[in-house]
């Protein structure tokens, strides 16, 4: 029979060297792309602009006569920029994003389907809220949720972060203080709280003192009490905690504090590992903010803004900024603004934001609370907590666990790189190689009260076989970094770039294009 | 005379009246490479423990507490340029400011270099 042997060939040729460099920079599908103004010219524009037509001056002298510098693209080149800048980028669509403190879960495609229903996306703040009924109603509604969730009997919807949301607790906390003539201006933060919490309370201008925690990661109760007194104005506690978990003892803290005559800030960062659990209402708790972009699926991180309404007790809603949503005596819904807080809100303590807060992510928001329903949001608490004790359980006997002995964690998983003692690595080149790996590193060096922190959020949108995997990654690098130390020194290994000079660019940051050539 | 250390890793130099206040070498190996420090001004009075400085490295900032009470007189010019000192010279030439002492009884409470070595050890 004649073969045929003349064709292409379609398995290795015997004797095919690798390849060291291509002419390129490319490593095929791993594209190299220079910025804009490397690549582009000033000559060149993606648009044909008619010719300007002469005008008279009016501009005094103050006309440009320099040129702009900004390089032109035709409309495929710009495409393809961005599109291959965005191959290069991480996120949770690509893959776990075990950021501890972060919740990165998945964000689900029908809040985005129902964020962009024309009745929600194409309003404008301004419009008359005859025409906008249903928007007020859908921020009633989630706000609705909120209070029913937390236990609390009312909610600042505007706050647009966490951060700005512990801001409008503590001015809220300020005004009732300030309504009572009373002096009393120290807050106390414990070491296991949010980084941002102290800074929140300066802001207000409120001296911070720390309260040190104990040996099981918790806040040291007996330190706090002690400390209590007529110039503590509030206690700023994170519940679960930096650590990962729960404080037991906020019930115990929050009726001291009342008793001192102080109120309870507590920062709903990870309430997820708690929600339709726990009703931190139950608690003691006066203000709370609530991370709709971590706990309720809201897109962040480079995906989108975030928010951050403020739950507040009966003692500081009074206070609440405006606007909020009210039903009228006819049924409808209106906004409490400055013309008519007046009546409605005389204690108020102003506003905080130009309208009326996020409303594309209130919409994600209530989209995914009420696709879960109480039932599933429990869920998400249980499923959350389940995939970190896995986590944590999977990877105690290589990493050193500090908390591990005092009993489960909650929503996120802390390591230390004690374990690494002699090797002369640590949690940073740990990290570096979970690059290699194709994960997103976990956070690393916070919470600061565990020395070489790393703090593994998995979520509950994870699924075992995906925890499966970034735990056997976990557990084959720090295998391998105790067998050959030397090998992980210089990881990663195989990302776009190498070890970046992470001092060098936080010492002499270049933060703007330069013309090289000029 | 001999220098002294506190808890939180700061050391005192004390002149006379005269404090010299920096954090210890064991201090700049943990915070890492330093990428900015944020010192008082001259004239601010500081008390014993309190805030005086921050200290902000690749991995974290962190404030620096006055050992001891007083009024800053002079604040180190080099590490405004070159924080890298903190990390090479850390008991030297990384010093961050001066003082003038309000209460030496203060300096009672501190350790000496043996001391602290032992407390270190035992972290």
């Amino acid at each position: 029979m004649a073969m045929n042997d003349v064709g292409r060939p379609t398995r290795l040729v015997a004797g095919t060297g690798a390849v060291a460099e291509t002419f390129t920079g490319n490593k095929a599908l791993m594209l190299e792309e220079p910025l804009l103004f490397e690549r582009g010219s000033l000559d060149t524009s993606g648009v044909d602009l008619p010719a300007v037509p002469p005008v008279p001056d009016r501009l005094g002298g103050l006309a440009r006569d320099a040129v702009i510098g900004l390089p032109g693209f035709s409309e495929p080149e710009a495409v393809r920029h961005y599109t291959r800048l965005s191959r290069q980028n991480y996120a949770i669509d690509l893959g776990i994003f075990p950021l501890g403190s972060c919740t990165m879960k998945h964000n689900p495609r029908l809040n985005e389907k129902m964020a962009r229903l024309p009745g929600f996306a194409d309003i404008h703040p301004l419009q008359p809220q005859s025409t906008v009924q249903g928007a007020l109603e859908l921020i009633d509604t989630l706000a609705n949720w909120l209070m029913k969730l937390t236990g609390m009997p009312a909610v600042a919807m505007s706050p647009k972060a966490g951060a700005h949301g512990e801001l409008c607790g503590m001015l809220a906390i300020r005004a009732a203080l300030d309504a009572k003539n009373d002096p009393r201006r120290v807050v106390l933060v414990p070491e296991s709280a949010h980084g941002t919490n102290p800074a929140t309370a300066a802001f207000c201008g409120f001296s911070v003192e720390n309260i040190p925690a104990n040996a099981r990661g918790r806040v040291d109760l007996d330190a706090l009490l002690a400390r209590l007194g007529p110039d503590v104005a509030a206690v700023m506690i994170t519940n679960p905690n930096t650590c990962g978990l729960f404080e037991p003892d906020l019930k115990t803290i929050a009726d001291a504090v009342h008793a001192a005559g102080g109120y309870v800030y507590c920062d709903g960062a990870n309430f997820n590992a708690i929600v339709g659990r726990v009703r931190p209402g139950d608690l003691g708790v006066d203000a709370m903010h609530i991370n709709l972009h971590k706990t309720f699926s809201t897109p962040h991180g480079g995906g989108g803004p975030g928010s951050g309404p403020v739950v507040l007790s009966a003692a500081l809603a009074p206070f609440a900024p405006i606007p909020f949503v009210r039903k009228t005596a006819k049924g409808t819904l209106e906004l409490v603004e400055e013309d008519t807080a007046g009546s409605a809100s005389p204690d108020s303590f102003g506003r905080m934001v130009a309208f009326h807060g996020q409303m594309g992510m209130f919409v994600r928001a209530l989209s995914y609370m009420m696709s879960h329903g109480a039932d599933g949001l429990r869920q998400v608490a249980e499923d959350a907590v389940l995939n970190a004790n896995y986590i944590l359980t999977s990877l105690k006997d290589i990493y050193s666990a500090p908390f591990a002995a005092s009993g489960p964690c909650m929503h996120e998983a802390l390591f230390s790189d004690d374990f690494l003692d002699g090797t002369g690595l640590s949690t940073l080149d740990l990290a570096k190689a979970m690059i290699d790996e194709g994960f997103h590193p976990m956070t690393m060096y916070f919470p600061l009260v565990v020395h070489g922190a790393m703090l593994v959020e998995p979520t509950e949108t994870e699924s075992k076989a995906n925890l499966d995997q970034l735990i056997g990654a976990m557990r084959h690098i720090a295998t391998q970094m105790l067998a050959d130390p030397d090998a992980w020194r210089a990881a990663p290994h195989f990302a776009p770039r190498r070890r970046l000079d992470e001092t060098l660019a936080a010492r002499k940051p270049v933060l703007g294009w330069k013309n090289q050539a000029a | 005379m001999s220098r002294l250390y506190t808890q939180d890793h700061e050391w005192v130099d004390v002149a006379g009246d005269v404090a010299t206040v920096g954090i210890t070498d064991y201090a700049q190996g943990q915070l890492g490479d330093v990428v900015f420090v944020d010192l008082p001004e001259a004239g601010r009075a500081v008390t014993k423990g309190g805030e005086a400085a921050v200290v902000e490295s690749v991995k974290a900032a962190s404030d620096v507490y006055a050992p001891v009470s007083g009024t800053v007189t002079e604040a180190n010019p080099a590490l405004t340029d070159d924080p890298a000192l903190v990390n090479m010279a850390p008991e030297g030439d990384g010093w961050f400011f001066k003082l003038t002492l309000s209460d030496a009884s203060e300096l009672d409470g501190l350790m000496d270099k043996a001391a602290y070595d032992a407390f270190i050890a035992s972290l």
